[in-house]
C-alpha cells in the first residue's frame, strides 16, 4: 500500500514538474498566439494589447502559472485562444477517441501475443514457432510511420477501408447495430497498425516467459499428475509467467500512446494527436499543456494499474516493498 | 543441451550501412543536382530510364537516357524523347550541369535533366533530395545519439560506481522519463520553440530535443553493469592497493560498460532516425532547403502520390533498409552481450 502511495506521489510530482516545464518554455520562447495578429495591419497595437491583457498574457510568469494551477484544481484546464472554447471541452471527446484506439490496440496486441506466444513456447521449433519468428523479426524492424504509409497506399488502391473520422457522415441515421459496425470499420485500420507495431516485442517476451515457466518443476509435476497439455499450458504455465510480463504492460501502453499519435495524424483519427499538432502550429498554449499533461496522466494511470495487477498476481510482492524489476529490453 | 551457436557478424547489414553513410556523407558529389534546384519545365516526371539499347535496337557501350518530353496537349504526362539521346557522363564538372562548382559523380549535359528517381512537383530531382536528405537525417541521428550517450553513459557510470544518493536520483529521474509518452513530450517541448527558423537552427533544435529525450535507457543499462563491476574482486583488490576512484573508473568500470554502451548506441541510432523522420514528417523538424527523409515522406503521403506517382516513396524504402540493418546488428549485439554476462 505504501508502495502504491509513493508511486502516486511520484506521478503527481511529475505532472507538476511537467506543467512548470511547459509554461517556462512557453515563457522563454519568442512570440505567442497573438504575434501573428500583429502582422495584420487592420489590427491595431492597442487591440492586441487588450487581447493579451484579457487572457493575462501581460502578467508575470508566476502569476499566470498560479492562476492556471488554481483553475486546474477546479477541474478546468484553461482556455483555448484558437478555438475560443474551454480546453476541457476540447480535450474530453478527443481523449475518449484516443482511449478507444489505444485501448483496442493494446487489448488486441496483448491477446494475440498471449495466445500465440504461449502456443509457440509450448513447442519450441514447432511449425507455429518457426513461422512466427521471422514474421515478428521483420515486423519489429518496420517503422510504424511506414506502416501508416502502407495503410494509406492500401486505401488509395483498394478503397476497402475509410480514412479519416470516427464514423461515416450518415452514421446518425443508421440503426444502432449498423452504427457499431461502422465505428469498428473505421477503427480497423488504425488499430491494426498499432497491433502490428506492438505485437513483435510482446510476442517475444511472452514466448520467453512461458518457455521459462514450462521448465519449472511444478509443470513437470502437473504432467506427472496427468493434467492435460492445454490445461497445463494455460492454467499452470501462463499464470506463472505473468510476473515479468505485467511491468511490460505499463511500458507497452506508453509506447502505444506515442505511436497512436502518428497513426491519428496520418489516418485522420480525431484523437489527441491532431489536436496537439494543430495547437502547436497555432501556439495555443493551454491546449498544448493540457494535451501533454492528459496523455502523461493517462500513462501514469496505466502504469499504476499494471502495478496493481502485479500486486494482485504475485503475493510475494505484498510482503516486501521492493520496486518490481523491469524486464530487460 | 547444446550450446547456442555463436552468430556470425552481420556483414550484410554492416556493409549496407557503410554504403548508405558513405553516400550520405558524399551527397554533394553523388547527387547530380542541388537538393533545392528546380526545373520548372518538368514537374513530377517519372524516373528516367537508363538504357543500353536505343530505339533502333543498336547496343551502346556507354549508358544513355532519353529525356522526358511532355506529350503535346496533355498536361503532366510525359513520353521519352527518342530523337535526342543523351549519354551518361561520369565525373562531370558541375558548371556543365549549370550547378555551382566542383564535380558530380554522374550527369548529362544539355538543357534537360536526368532524374533516376523521378522529380517532385517543383521539378526537383528526387535522387538528389534523397541523398541530401540522408545526410540531414543520418547526421541528426548521429549527433542526437552522441548526445544521449554523452549524457546517459557518464550518468549511469557515476551512479553505478558511487551508489547511494546519486543512484536513487538517477533511477527516479530516468524512471520518470521512461514512463512518459515521449512523443507527446517531444511535441510539447517543440511547441514552444519558434516554428519558422533557419535550417541550421531547426537542425540543431531537433538534435537537442531528440538527444535530450534518449538518455534514460542507456543510463539505466550502463548503471546496472557499473554497479555489478564495482563489487568485482579485481576492483576490490585494486582499491585495496590504494587505487583512486578516478583510476578505478577509468581502468575497470569504463571498459566493463563499453559493450553495453555500444549495444545501446546500435539501438539508439535507428530510434533517433525515426524520431527525426517523424518530427519532420509532422512539419516540426527540418525546413527547406534542407530536405530530410521525414519531409520527403510528408510530400509522399497525399493520395495523388500514392495512386500515380509511386516513385516519391523511395525515401520510405531507404528508411526501412537502414532501420532493418540497425535492428539486425543490435539484435546480434544483444545476443552476444547476453552470452557474455
Amino acid at each position: 500500500m505504501g508502495y502504491l502511495l509513493r508511486r502516486l506521489g511520484h506521478g503527481l510530482l511529475l505532472l507538476g514538474l511537467l506543467s512548470i516545464g511547459c509554461f517556462l518554455l512557453a515563457d522563454l520562447a519568442p512570440g505567442d498566439f497573438f504575434s501573428e495578429m500583429r502582422l495584420d495591419p487592420r489590427v491595431s497595437e492597442t487591440t492586441v494589447e487588450t487581447w493579451k491583457s484579457r487572457y493575462g498574457l501581460d502578467r508575470s510568469f508566476l502569476y499566470r502559472y498560479g492562476a492556471w494551477l488554481g483553475s486546474v484544481a477546479r477541474g478546468d484546464l484553461g482556455f483555448s485562444f484558437a478555438n475560443q472554447r474551454p480546453v476541457t471541452e476540447l480535450l474530453l471527446p478527443r481523449l475518449r477517441n484516443t482511449l478507444l484506439l489505444t485501448g483496442a490496440g493494446t487489448a488486441l496486441a496483448w491477446g494475440l501475443a498471449l495466445v500465440l506466444g504461449t502456443l509457440a513456447a509450448a513447442r519450441p521449433d514447432g511449425l507455429l514457432d518457426r513461422l512466427l519468428a521471422p514474421v515478428s523479426a521483420v515486423l519489429q524492424s518496420v517503422p510504424e510511420i511506414l506502416l501508416c504509409l502502407c495503410a494509406l497506399w492500401l486505401v488509395a488502391r483498394t478503397g476497402w477501408f475509410p480514412v479519416g473520422g470516427l464514423v461515416s457522415l450518415d452514421a446518425e441515421s443508421l440503426p444502432p447495430g449498423a452504427r457499431l459496425l461502422d465505428l469498428l470499420w473505421h477503427l480497423a485500420l488504425p488499430a491494426a497498425i498499432l497491433v502490428l507495431s506492438a505485437f513483435p516485442i510482446l510476442f517475444g517476451h511472452v514466448r520467453s516467459a512461458v518457455a521459462e515457466a514450462l521448465e519449472a518443476p511444478f509443470v513437470r509435476a502437473a504432467r506427472g499428475h496427468g493434467i492435460p497439455p492445454w490445461r497445463r499450458l494455460f492454467r499452470h504455465a501462463l499464470p506463472a509467467a505473468t510476473h515479468p510480463l505485467l511491468p511490460l504492460l505499463g511500458l507497452s501502453i506508453g509506447g502505444l500512446l506515442s505511436e497512436s499519435l502518428i497513426v491519428e495524424v496520418t489516418l485522420g483519427w480525431p484523437g489527441l494527436g491532431p489536436l496537439l499538432l494543430d495547437a502547436i502550429f497555432a501556439r495555443d498554449l493551454h491546449v498544448v499543456v493540457g494535451a501533454t499533461l492528459v496523455s502523461s496522466l493517462f500513462l501514469l494511470v496505466g502504469n499504476l494499474l499494471a502495478d496493481l495487477l502485479l500486486l494482485a498476481a504475485d503475493p510475494r510482492l505484498r510482503f516486501d516493498h521492493e520496486t518490481p524489476e523491469e524486464p530487460a529490453p | 543441451m547444446t550450446a547456442p551457436r555463436r552468430p556470425s557478424a552481420p556483414w550484410l547489414a554492416i556493409l549496407t550501412l557503410l554504403g548508405v553513410y558513405l553516400l550520405a556523407a558524399g551527397a554533394d558529389f553523388f547527387a547530380p543536382y542541388d537538393a533545392a534546384s528546380q526545373d520548372r519545365s518538368s514537374p513530377s516526371t517519372p524516373p528516367t530510364r537508363l538504357r543500353l539499347v536505343d530505339a533502333e535496337g543498336t547496343w551502346h557501350l556507354r549508358p544513355f537516357i532519353y529525356p522526358w518530353k511532355e506529350i503535346e496537349g496533355r498536361f503532366g504526362e510525359y513520353e521519352e524523347d527518342v530523337r535526342s539521346p543523351r549519354p551518361l557522363r561520369f565525373f562531370v564538372r558541375s558548371e556543365a550541369l549549370g550547378e555551382g562548382t566542383g564535380r558530380r559523380f554522374f550527369g548529362i549535359t544539355g538543357p534537360q535533366r536526368i532524374s533516376l528517381l523521378g522529380t517532385d512537383e517543383l521539378g526537383r530531382d528526387q535522387l538528389s533530395r534523397l541523398l541530401v536528405g540522408a545526410r540531414v537525417s543520418l547526421g541528426a541521428s548521429f549527433l542526437a545519439t552522441g548526445m544521449a550517450l554523452g549524457l546517459g553513459w557518464p550518468a549511469g557510470l557515476l551512479a553505478g560506481f558511487y551508489g547511494g544518493r546519486a543512484q536513487s536520483l538517477l533511477m527516479r529521474g530516468s524512471e520518470l522519463f521512461m514512463v512518459l509518452p515521449w512523443f507527446y513530450l517531444l511535441l510539447g517541448f517543440r511547441a514552444f520553440l519558434p516554428l519558422e527558423v533557419s535550417p541550421l537552427l531547426a537542425f540543431l533544435t531537433t538534435v537537442l530535443l531528440i538527444g535530450a529525450m534518449g538518455w534514460a535507457r542507456p543510463a539505466r543499462m550502463v548503471h546496472a553493469v557499473a554497479a555489478r563491476a564495482r563489487s568485482r574482486e579485481s576492483v576490490l583488490a585494486a582499491r585495496g592497493f590504494g587505487a583512486s576512484d578516478l583510476y578505478l573508473l577509468r581502468r575497470h568500470i569504463l571498459p566493463a560498460t563499453a559493450a553495453v554502451a555500444l549495444t545501446q548506441a546500435a539501438l539508439l541510432l535507428p530510434r533517433t532516425i525515426l524520431a527525426e523522420v517523424t518530427l519532420s514528417f509532422l512539419g516540426l523538424g527540418m525546413s527547406e532547403p534542407w530536405p530530410s527523409w521525414g519531409t520527403l515522406l510528408a510530400e509522399a503521403q497525399s493520395l495523388a502520390v500514392l495512386e500515380t506517382r509511386t516513385w516519391m516513396l523511395w525515401p520510405a524504402a531507404a528508411l526501412a533498409l537502414v532501420v532493418m540493418s540497425y535492428h539486425r546488428i543490435a539484435g546480434l549485439l544483444q545476443q552476444r552481450l547476453g552470452a557474455m554476462s
